[in-house]
């Protein structure tokens, strides 16, 4: 058997599956965003009607989609930047040299990212509880009132961004952490004999070694940041007043609540475009900041 | 001088960051063992006065979660063994045989992965309806049965094989398949474990392709199941944290045993660029 012959046996199974599960219905994903499929062409094909870029305009016309936008982009906007800032900061503690039982810590600190996501949510959703809730209860030690977390549309959205970060940042900590690792020591050496302070060394050796790591960290996050689902799911049902309903929360209700399957593919090719739009934008000022002024 | 105060804030900052990590899954742990009830008191207490299993046996006898448990290990298992075979001869082939077209291929498989996979799903969901597998574990399997990430860690790890040991044993005369079996999956076996913990994990974890290819109660899994229970449940602080313990501690478990390998694939996949 020749090994052209033989490589095709053994990357057909997979780009099989590859292509049959995924990059077939992504396609039929925007042609099915160009028709007006719903419960009626689920009974019958024949009811399928062609509507151009009908649903485009009814979404972009939907209140309850700029809504579930500008939540999506809070919690990026906000979420991404928490979570790398704690997992640098989990990052340097654990890189310290004065650091003991760094394995523990390491493990400790990351274990929450293993964890399922809806049975941690399950967790948060009870700690969050005005009454009866842990942080309420500790906040009410500092002498500060009892806040309705879940209950407050103002502090929603604040809520499933401290259970994120909590959840997330372990991730980019182990990550951030190999970073740091990498930067040669005999860099902060040379500083310390030229008097630098413990800041400067942070700020003009450390930062600028991690730029190519930090920029990779804020594209993986921000992409898993706007796919924000389970959360309020569990946490919310997107309430109240709609302060934690997300983009694809919008598409799932859509999809599967009122079978609106046209309008919710478009619903996810917006997102998409969205996740492309941000992530560029992300690496130029990634890049421009770069450069040296 | 200052070295002191310095050891004492970085350790007690670690103290202090990791307690406030730990403590919500340790006071779910403690919540799940309280009698019905005595978690809604005021102030809140952080141990149960006298442990109980009542929660666990409501949990398993009245709200079924042991079927839950049973289909998430089924679908989970399924798909890590079934994956690592279909990822593993594909990462294989595009690090090491040659074929016509290839580089081009992997490059466009690595551009799916900027495609969230909710863009499919909608198609997906009509595509097992069509198949029949929709309210089955072969909705959720079937899906999961390749993956280019998997495809890429695998690929990484092989191109470290050298090609001469390969040439080698072509030239004594072995077929590419006892080649693949008896040289290159022994090569690769780190790779593998690393793998398998990653497909394992995910695929227990995932909540939003189940939650809509399995409606049925009787096919969904742990953590589908687990949502649904919360909304009906939800003056049942620790009930649900029973729940809770029992749907994250296979995992945890899991990690804690092979988490040199996790670690080891966290960071292989994460320096593409």
């Amino acid at each position: 058997m020749s090994t052209e012959r033989t490589a095709w046996t053994f990357v057909t199974p997979a780009l099989i599956v590859i292509g049959g599960f995924f990059a077939v219905p992504v396609l039929a994903a925007f042609v099915l965003s160009l028709t007006d499929f719903d419960l009626y062409a689920l009974a019958d094909l024949r009811n399928l009607r062609f509507v151009g870029f009908g649903n485009y305009l009814d979404v972009l016309r939907a209140p309850l989609f700029w809504k579930s936008l500008l939540n999506t982009l809070y919690f990026v906007g906000v979420g991404v930047p928490l979570s790398i800032g704690a997992s640098l900061g989990a990052a340097l503690l654990l890189n310290s040299p004065l650091a003991r039982a760094k394995g523990f810590f390491r493990t400790a600190l990351f274990a929450p990212v293993v964890t399922t996501v809806v049975a941690v949510a399950v967790i948060w959703k009870y700690l969050f509880h005005t009454r009866y809730g842990l942080i309420n209860w500790t906040l009410g030690q500092f002498g500060i009132a009892p806040i309705d977390w879940l209950g407050d549309p103002h502090y929603a959205m604040p809520a499933i961004i401290i259970f994120a970060v909590w959840k997330n940042f372990g991730y980019n900590m182990i990550i951030l952490l190999a970073g740091l690792q990498g930067i040669p020591q005999d860099l902060y050496e040379a500083a310390r004999i030229d008097g630098a302070s413990t800041w400067h060394q942070f700020r003009h050796i450390t930062l600028p070694s991690l730029r190519p790591v930090l920029v990779l960290v804020g594209v993986i996050t921000m992409a898993g940041y706007f796919q924000l689902f389970a959360e309020p799911y569990v946490m919310t049902l997107g309430n109240p007043l709609q302060s934690t309903y997300s983009v694809l929360y919008y598409m799932y209700e859509e999809g599967f609540m009122w079978w609106s399957l046209g309008r919710a593919s478009a619903i996810a090719f917006l997102l998409f475009a969205l996740m492309l739009v941000a992530t560029r934008v992300l690496l130029r000022v990634a890049r421009r900041s770069g450069e040296p002024t | 001088m200052n070295q002191r105060i310095a050891k004492v804030l970085v350790n007690g900052g670690l103290i202090g960051v990791s307690a406030i990590v730990l403590m919500p899954m340790l006071w779910m742990l403690s919540v799940s063992f309280m009698q019905p009830g005595e978690a809604s008191t005021y102030p809140p207490p952080l141990l149960p006065a006298h442990a109980t299993w009542t929660n666990y046996h409501e949990l398993f006898e009245r709200a079924g979660m042991g079927r839950y448990l049973a289909n998430s290990l089924a679908v989970a298992t399924a798909i890590t063994l079934l994956s690592l075979a279909f990822n593993l001869s594909a990462g294989y082939a595009f690090a090491k045989l040659r074929f016509a077209g290839r580089d081009r291929l992997f490059q466009t498989l690595l551009g799916a992965l900027l495609i969230p996979a909710q863009v499919a799903m909608i198609p997906l969901f009509l595509l097992m309806k069509w198949l029949h597998l929709v309210n089955s574990y072969g909705g959720v399997v079937v899906p999961g049965l390749a993956g280019v990430f998997g495809i890429y860690l695998v690929r990484q790890y092989a191109q470290s094989i050298p090609d001469e040991l390969l040439e080698a044993a072509r030239i004594d005369g072995a077929g590419e398949w006892r080649i693949f079996t008896r040289i290159v999956l022994p090569l690769l076996k780190p790779i593998v474990v690393t793998l398998a913990i990653f497909t394992f994990l995910a695929s227990w974890n995932d909540f939003m392709w189940p939650l809509i290819v399995l409606s049925d109660q009787a096919w969904q899994t742990a953590p589908v199941a687990l949502a649904g229970l919360s909304r009906e449940h939800v003056q049942d602080n620790e009930l649900m944290m029973a729940g809770s313990v029992v749907t994250i501690l296979p995992v945890l478990a899991l990690f804690l045993v092979l988490q040199r390998h996790y670690m080891q694939g966290l960071l292989l996949g994460s320096v593409k660029g």
